[in-house]
């Protein structure tokens, strides 16, 4: 159990961190969010944070992302398990579109309606 | 033919044989002896005759009755010479059958069987002398189910069954789940079958193929003892020595190879000596040492336990509460076996990290990878890893993992060293450092413990929460599943069957397990396919028990590297949920290759070829149904999960095994 929580932490603590801090949806600037949703996939973002950046192996992503600049910066450099991603395999164009993807993603039910959370 | 097992000796044992039947075969022996069979056997003798009147070759009429079976009478004897006189049909006993008296002095109640002819006298005889009881036989459609089946049936039922498989080609296939159960410290009893005397064997067909002068060498490495008995008194003797080896801790398979030879003909002269089973003692830490522990903890200000494998029984679980309540110290469940119930406020597995950082004391109960658990690490070119705990931070461990160790696998991570380690059986250990404990006077710990209290209430807030995200999405999010079914089963006996390492633990983080058996960790060796057999073996475990409810969640990779596993469940009518956790991939292996497509900066766009089970979906409600397993599925619509989940639950109370298909996240 404790390895995998060090996993997760190594890669989730900087991603969380700004994700909880991160400007609201409808301040970020716009980008192709159906592309974005194919590239989420297509380059394998959903396997580690889900395919609606749920979270998963690695943390939550939406439905609050951090600004695209963020997430490239991030990505370029990344501080935990996760690996870098150079420009030339995800262009900040590209991570722009899977921003915009992430801030549309729906916000889930309060944990207070859902009672298999809460029993 | 049933016989009474309870008599014991030959005579006894003789009496019971039917006498018709004893006339039918003095009749054979008579007839064969004077070159007519048919006197006894007309209708087989018969259709011999035919065949040998009509002369037709065998391959122009395939299948044919009349065409097959032994040969005639006088074919016989133009191909084989005379037949003696003493014609090999035994009406007493036989090896096979002491080699089952043997079998039952060790209280084994199954057997996990796929047949071979290497052993095809003893699976005889455990089916009609044995009566096919203690132990039943359990069939299985590949050895490594078999193995699995027993690693899953012992952590649960904390006794081992017995694995029958064939000479050579039976236990490679075996091989994966037996080294899984040595990784996972279970213990089972394998018994191979061979034909050791070259002179003996068949010329031609596969039994040269399936027999070898040293089949455990192939298990070897990862067994804990073997033996070749020769002679039927041996084998007495080295199946109670593998039983008592096998189940003194440190636990791990052992493996008897049986000769054919020894079971097929007829016991020779007095019965041989069976000895009676020795249970050993469980080594304990000795009383200076825990002591000295005792002073530690007590002294400690931040302390952390980790415990690993260590709980086997309610008792463990109980006792390790009482030594946390007493310290005040908040528990750190490495998941191994389900050491701490998942909703006390001292559990704080999803803190860990926090909590280490600031321990200047920790002990660490039955670790199997101590420096994994003391370390992050990050799949970097570098390959770096921090340890977590401060410099200074004391080290006091114990456990049995030293007692058992073999050079080859490398199993036993990498080392870590400790300033106190204790050798013994951390369960059977705990009892006596508690007394220690409060010998030593420990501190009031009520304030910290509300302080990890409060700590608590929050860790388990935040993994609600985060089972929320994409709470509606499609593909079905892992929590989500873990959600739904924790929720139907809460309020009855329930236990989860199988690992949770690849739904990265969401039952533990969501579900509240409170007692032992609830759960007993993962494959051990990480070797995908244990969770098909093993899951079986732990429902039998739990219905022996009390008719607990058994569920499991099943990857798709792990469920179609031994799919027959199915139906074995539902040829036995073990009652178990399978939800199948469908990712339609080999999830953590493709995130490997994503890695390296990365690094090598050659785009991951291509990480599916050979990592991904699409083109064609596998339909696993399907396949579970092919061989009798209630199914459903693929469900894709969250909200089409609960009912199936409850249709599943209503067939297992019903006490059949039930499989719901859920294309799900990949984690």
């Amino acid at each position: 159990m404790l390895k995998i929580i060090f996993v997760t932490v190594f890669i989730a603590a900087p991603f969380t961190a700004m994700a909880q801090t991160s400007p609201e949806n409808n301040a970020q600037p716009s980008g192709d969010a159906g592309h974005g949703k194919i590239l989420f996939i297509s380059d394998g973002c959903s396997e580690c944070h889900g395919t609606v950046g749920q979270g998963g192996v690695g943390p939550h992503l939406a439905p609050k992302p951090l600004p695209a600049e963020a997430i490239a910066s991030y990505i370029r450099h990344p501080a935990g398990v996760m690996p870098p991603y150079a420009a030339s395999v995800v262009s900040d164009a590209d991570v722009a579109d899977i921003a915009s993807y992430l801030r549309s993603v729906p916000a889930q039910p309060k944990l207070g309606s859902l009672p298999e959370l809460n029993d | 033919m049933v016989f009474d097992k309870s008599k014991n000796s030959k005579d006894e044992r003789d009496d019971q044989i039917n006498p018709a039947r004893r006339k039918f075969f003095g009749a054979v022996a008579a007839g064969a002896a004077g070159g007519v069979v048919a006197a006894a056997m007309p209708s087989v003798a018969r259709a011999n005759d035919q065949t040998a009147a009509n002369a037709v070759p065998l391959d122009t009429v395939p299948g044919s009755p009349a065409t097959i079976g032994p040969p005639s009478a006088v074919l016989r004897l133009d191909e084989i010479g005379p037949v003696p006189a003493d014609e090999q049909i035994y009406v007493g006993k036989t090896g096979s059958d002491f080699m089952v008296d043997v079998i039952d002095t060790l209280d084994l109640d199954y057997c996990a069987v796929l047949p071979g002819s290497t052993f095809r006298a003893l699976q005889e005889s455990l089916i009609n002398y044995g009566n096919n009881k203690k132990p039943e036989l359990i069939t299985c459609t590949n050895e490594d189910i078999a193995a699995s089946l027993a690693h899953g049936y012992a952590k649960v039922a904390n006794k081992p069954m017995m694995a029958l498989v064939h000479g050579v080609v039976g236990l490679q296939h075996a091989s994966m789940g037996i080294y899984n159960a040595w990784c996972d410290r279970a213990p089972m009893i394998v018994v191979v079958g061979n034909t050791l005397d070259e002179a003996g064997r068949a010329p031609a067909g596969a039994e040269w193929d399936h027999s070898a002068q040293d089949n455990a060498a192939i298990v070897r490495d990862y067994t804990k003892w073997d033996d070749q008995p020769t002679s039927l008194e041996a084998f007495a003797m080295s199946m109670v020595r593998a039983k008592t080896i096998s189940t003194t801790i440190p636990c791990a398979p052992t493996v008897i190879v049986a000769d054919n030879e020894m079971g097929e003909h007829e016991l020779p002269g007095p019965e041989p000596y069976i000895p009676s089973l020795t249970v050993d003692s469980t080594p304990v830490g000795d009383p200076a040492s825990l002591a000295a522990a005792a002073k530690m903890l007590v002294s400690a200000e931040r302390l952390v336990i980790l415990a690993d494998r260590l709980v086997r029984t309610q008792d463990g679980m109980d006792t390790l509460v009482a030594l946390a309540e007493t310290l005040g110290a908040p528990v750190i469940d490495l998941a191994s076996r389900l050491n701490m119930p998942t909703r006390h406020p001292l559990n704080l597995s999803w803190a860990g990290e926090d909590l280490l950082t600031k321990a200047d004391v920790v002990l660490v109960l039955e670790p199997v990878n101590l420096f994994g658990a003391l370390h992050k690490y990050r799949d970097w070119p570098d390959r770096t890893y921090l340890q977590v705990v401060k410099p200074g931070t004391k080290l006091i461990s114990i456990g049995t993992q030293n007692l058992l160790t073999h050079a080859n696998f490398q199993d036993s991570g990498r080392y870590q060293p400790v300033d106190l380690a204790i050798t013994g059986d951390g369960e059977t250990s705990l009892p006596l450092l508690l007394e220690a404990v409060k010998q030593a006077g420990p501190k009031d710990a009520s304030a910290r413990a509300a302080m990890l209290k409060a700590a608590s209430d929050k860790m388990h807030e935040k993994l609600r929460q985060n089972a929320t995200y994409g709470w509606d999405a499609s593909p079905i999010s892992v929590p989500r599943i873990c959600a739904e079914l924790g929720y139907l089963i809460k309020d009855e006996d329930w236990a989860l069957i199988t690992p949770q390492d690849f739904q990265s633990f969401w039952p533990s983080k969501l579900w509240n397990f409170t007692k032992a058996y609830q759960y007993k960790g993962n494959q051990g060796g990480f070797g995908v396919g244990y969770e098909p057999g093993a899951s079986i073996g732990a429902a039998m475990a739990h219905r022996d028990a009390g008719k607990r409810l058994s569920v499991g969640i099943i990857g798709d990779g792990s469920l179609m590297m031994n799919p027959g596993a199915l139906w074995t469940a539902a040829h036995h009518k073990i009652p178990l949920l399978w939800v199948v956790h469908n990712n339609r991939a080999w999830h953590q292996e493709r995130m490997h290759v994503q890695r390296m497509a990365d690094r090598h900066s050659r785009g991951i766009t291509r990480t599916t070829i050979g990592t991904t089970m699409t083109d064609p979906n596998i339909d696993f409600a399907k396949l579970a149904d092919s061989m009798g397993v209630w199914s459903a599925g693929p469900i894709t619509d969250p909200s089409a999960l609960k009912p199936a989940l409850q249709q599943a639950l209503d067939m297992v109370r019903q006490g059949q095994p039930a499989l719901v298909d859920v294309v799900a996240q990949g984690r």
